[in-house]
C-alpha cells in the first residue's frame, strides 16, 4: 500500500470540500481550545495558591491547642489556657529541627489615630516572628529584647494599617491606641499582599508578646507558637520534636491524647492544591466532553459522506483501489480533520488564554502535557470515530459502490 | 492469428432478490482476440451489463470461467482482482463517473495512484499523454462541470486509456450524448482500436455496433448472435457527411 498516495488521495478530497470539512473541525476546535483553556485555567489557580502560600513561608509550623477530634468532646481551642511561655523555652531547648520559635498572642479591636479609626488585629509576638512568617521590616526597626522584658509600648504596623490610619504620612514616631493603650510605632513592615486564602497579610499590628499579654489582654498563657523548620525538608522531624516537646512540658501520660494541633504549613498547601486539582479535573471533564461532541460530529460527517460520496467509492475500487486502500483513505481524511482541527483548536487555545492573562489578569498556566495531552486525544478520535465509516467505505462491493443511488 | 485476450466458458449469474432468482446469465461462451472492437448487443435486461461487469472483474460469476490474457479469474482475491483491474483493464461507463470539484488531469491520474510503482513525474506525463491522446489537452485544468458531456465522456476514456490497459470496456458509453457527439466519441475509438486497442462496448444502437468488428447479440442470458461486421462504418468519414443543420 502506498501511504503518500493515500495522504495524497485524502487531501485530495478534503479539499474538494473545503466548507465541510471547515465545519467537522470546528467540533474539534472548540473541544480542543477549551479543554487547554480549562487545564490552564485550573493550573494557574493551583500554581498561585502555591506561589501565595510559599509566600508565607512553607517551613512555617504552627501548634495550637486543642485535640483531635476522635470522638467525644472537642476542647474549644480559643478557650483553652494549656500554653505557657514556658513551653516556648522548652521547644528552643529540645527541638533541633526548629530554627527560630515564638509566642503569638491575638487581639481584635479598632487601632486610632486621632479621628481616624481601623478594624484590625495586633499579634503579640517575639522578634523572631518576622523571619519565621517572612516579614521584612520595610523602615524604622524591630523591637529589642529590652522592650520585650518591660512590656514596651511600641508596635511595627502593616501597609493597609499605614494607609487607613496615616494616609500619605510616615507613621514613624506616631502612635496609635489600640484599647486605649497607646504605642509608639518603631517601624513598618514591608508590604507582602494576599495570602492563598485571600486575607490581607498587611493587615496587623505587631508588638512585644508581653505588651499584649500584660496591657491588652491582661493574660499569661499565649494563645499559639509559631516556629519554622530549618527547612521544608525537616518540616516532618520538627513537628514530630515539637510534639513530644509539648508532650513533655504538659505532662501528658503515654497513650493519652494531645492537648495541642502541630500543623504545618506545607501540609496546608497540599490541601489547597489537591482542591485545585479536583476543580481542573472537573474543568477538563467538562471541556473532554466538548471534545467527545466534537468527535461524534467527524464520525457522523464521515459516516454521511461515505454514504454520499459511494459512486466514488465505486469508481476508485473499479480503476484498482483496494479495500484497503479506500479504508486508509477514509481514516486518514479523518484524522487530517481532527489533527488540523487539533492544532487549530491548541493555537486558539493558547491565544485564548494569553488573552486571559493579560486582559482579565487571571493566572494561567499551560502545561506541555496539556497541550500533548490535547493533540493525543485529538488524533486517537479521528483513528476511533474514523475507523467505523473507514471500514464500511472499504468492505463496499465495486459493483454494489457504482450502482449505488 | 492474434492472441486470446477474454475466454469465457459456461457463464451464468444468479440474483437473488428476496424469494426470487433472476438468471441474468444462462451458460454463456465467448472469447474476444486481441485488437478485436467487439459490440455487446440486445435489448434491454438480456444480460450485457452484467456480462461486461463480470468481464471487468468488478462482479463475480456464479459458476463457469473466465480467463482473462491468459489469468483465470476464478481463483483470484478481492485484492488481486482490484489489482488486475488496476493493471489491465479500462472502464468508459455512461454516466462518465468523474470526480466532481477534480480537474480532468487528476482525474485522469486517478487509476495511477493506485499503483504505487508508478511515481508522481510519471504519473503526470502518462496523464497528459491520454488527454492528448483524446484531443483534450487544452481542458487539462478544467474541472468537470465545466466540460460538454462528449468531453466528460472523452476525459473518462483518456481514464480508461492511462494504465495501457488490456482491453477497454465501456457500458453505453455513448448513451447520454447527441449524435454527432457519440459519432465522435466513435472515431476516438476506432483510432484506439486501430493502433491495437482491444475494445468491448455494449450498446443497443445498431448504428453505433456498425462502428465495431464484430457483434455479439444477447437475448435473456444467451448469446444468440454472433458475426463480423461486414460495411463497417468508418466514423471520420461519417462525421464529414453529417450535415451540421443537423444539430441547430
Ligand atoms: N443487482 C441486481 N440484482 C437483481 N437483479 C439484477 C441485478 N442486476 C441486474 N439484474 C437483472 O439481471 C438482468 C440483466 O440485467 P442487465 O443490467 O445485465 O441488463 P442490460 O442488458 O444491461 O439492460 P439495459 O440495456 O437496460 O442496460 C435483468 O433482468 C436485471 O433485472
Ligand atoms: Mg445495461
Amino acid at each position: 500500500m502506498n501511504y503518500i498516495n493515500s495522504m495524497k488521495i485524502a487531501l485530495n478530497a478534503l479539499k474538494r470540500n473545503k466548507f465541510r470539512s471547515f465545519l467537522t473541525m470546528l467540533g474539534i476546535i472548540i473541544g480542543v481550545a477549551s479543554v487547554i483553556v480549562m487545564l490552564a485555567i485550573g493550573q494557574g489557580s493551583k500554581k498561585s495558591i502555591q506561589d501565595q502560600m510559599a509566600s508565607m513561608g512553607t517551613n512555617l509550623i504552627f501548634a495550637m491547642p486543642g485535640s483531635e477530634q476522635k470522638g467525644g468532646v472537642r476542647m474549644g481551642s480559643s478557650d483553652a489556657q494549656n500554653m505557657k511561655l514556658s513551653d516556648i523555652d522548652a521547644i528552643e531547648k529540645d527541638c533541633p529541627a526548629i530554627s527560630d520559635v515564638s509566642p503569638e498572642v491575638r487581639a481584635s479591636g479598632q487601632a486610632v489615630n486621632g479621628n481616624q479609626n481601623w478594624p484590625t488585629t495586633i499579634y503579640g509576638v517575639n522578634n523572631k516572628y518576622f523571619s519565621i512568617r517572612k516579614y521584612t521590616i520595610g523602615t524604622g526597626r524591630s523591637f529589642s529584647e529590652n522592650e520585650i522584658q518591660t512590656y514596651a509600648k511600641v508596635c511595627l504596623v502593616g501597609q493597609t494599617v499605614v494607609e487607613n490610619l496615616f494616609g500619605k504620612n510616615d507613621p514613624i514616631g506616631q502612635s496609635v491606641r489600640f484599647k486605649n493603650i497607646p504605642l509608639l510605632i518603631i517601624g513598618v513592615l514591608g508590604e507582602k499582599g494576599e495570602n492563598g486564602m485571600g486575607q490581607d497579610q498587611d493587615d496587623l499590628v505587631i508588638a512585644p508578646y508581653t505588651t499584649v499579654q500584660k496591657r491588652i489582654l491582661a493574660i499569661t498563657h499565649i494563645q499559639s507558637i509559631a516556629a519554622s523548620a530549618v527547612s521544608e525538608s525537616q518540616n516532618n522531624a520538627a513537628i514530630t520534636q515539637i510534639t513530644r516537646s509539648l508532650r513533655n512540658s504538659h505532662k501528658i501520660k503515654e497513650g493519652a491524647e494531645d492537648d495541642f494541633r502541630v500543623r504545618s504549613q506545607s501540609e496546608m498547601v497540599q490541601t489547597f492544591s489537591s482542591i485545585s486539582d479536583i476543580m481542573t479535573v472537573l474543568l477538563g471533564a467538562i471541556s473532554g466532553i466538548s471534545l467527545l461532541v466534537g468527535g461524534i460530529g467527524i464520525m457522523n460527517i464521515m459516516y454521511v459522506s461515505v454514504t454520499e460520496r459511494t459512486r466514488e467509492i465505486g469508481l476508485r475500487l473499479s480503476v484498482g483501489g483496494r479495500g484497503n486502500d479506500i479504508l486508509l483513505q477514509f481514516l486518514i481524511e479523518s484524522i487530517l480533520l481532527s489533527v488540523f482541527g487539533g492544532v487549530i483548536g491548541i493555537s486558539l487555545g493558547i491565544l485564548a488564554t494569553q488573552l486571559m492573562s493579560s486582559v482579565m489578569n487571571w493566572p494561567v498556566v499551560i502545561t506541555t502535557i496539556s497541550v500533548v495531552m490535547a493533540f493525543l486525544v485529538c488524533s486517537a478520535i479521528g483513528i476511533f470515530f474514523g475507523w467505523y465509516p473507514a471500514r464500511k467505505a472499504a468492505s463496499l462491493n465495486p459493483i454494489d459502490a457504482l450502482r449505488y443511488e | 492469428m492474434s492472441k486470446t485476450i477474454i475466454q469465457v466458458n459456461q457463464l451464468r449469474k444468479d440474483f437473488y432478490v428476496g424469494e426470487i432468482t433472476v438468471h441474468a446469465l444462462r451458460g454463456v461462451n465467448l472469447e474476444i482476440r486481441e485488437g478485436e472492437f467487439v459490440a455487446i448487443m440486445g435489448t434491454s435486461g438480456s444480460g450485457k451489463s452484467t456480462m461486461l461487469n463480470i468481464l471487468g472483474c468488478l462482479d463475480k460469476p456464479t459458476s463457469g470461467s473466465y480467463f482473462l490474457d491468459g489469468i483465470s479469474m476464478g481463483e483470484l482475491s478481492k485484492n488481486e482482482l482490484a489489482a488486475l483491474r488496476n493493471i489491465k483493464l479500462g472502464f468508459v461507463f455512461q454516466s462518465y463517473n468523474l470526480l466532481s470539484r477534480t480537474t480532468a488531469l487528476e482525474n485522469v491520474e486517478l487509476p495511477l495512484f493506485y499503483n504505487s510503482k508508478i511515481k508522481s513525474k510519471e504519473r503526470r506525463e502518462r496523464a497528459e499523454a491520454a488527454l492528448e491522446a483524446v484531443g483534450l489537452t487544452d481542458r487539462m485544468h478544467h474541472m468537470p462541470n465545466q466540460l460538454s458531456g462528449g468531453q466528460q465522456q472523452r476525459v473518462a476514456i483518456a481514464r480508461s486509456l492511462v494504465n495501457d490497459p488490456v482491453v477497454i470496456l465501456a457500458d453505453e458509453a455513448t448513451g447520454n450524448l447527441d449524435t454527432r457527439t457519440s459519432f465522435e466519441i466513435m472515431a476516438l475509438l476506432q483510432d484506439l482500436n486501430q493502433k491495437g486497442k482491444t475494445i468491448v462496448f455494449v450498446t443497443h444502437e445498431a448504428d453505433i455496433a456498425k462502428f465495431m468488428t464484430r457483434q455479439v447479440v444477447f437475448r435473456d442470458g444467451h448469446i444468440i448472435r454472433e458475426e463480423l461486421v461486414t460495411n463497417r462504418n468508418n466514423a471520420v468519414e461519417l462525421l464529414k457527411n453529417l450535415p451540421l443543420e443537423e444539430l441547430v
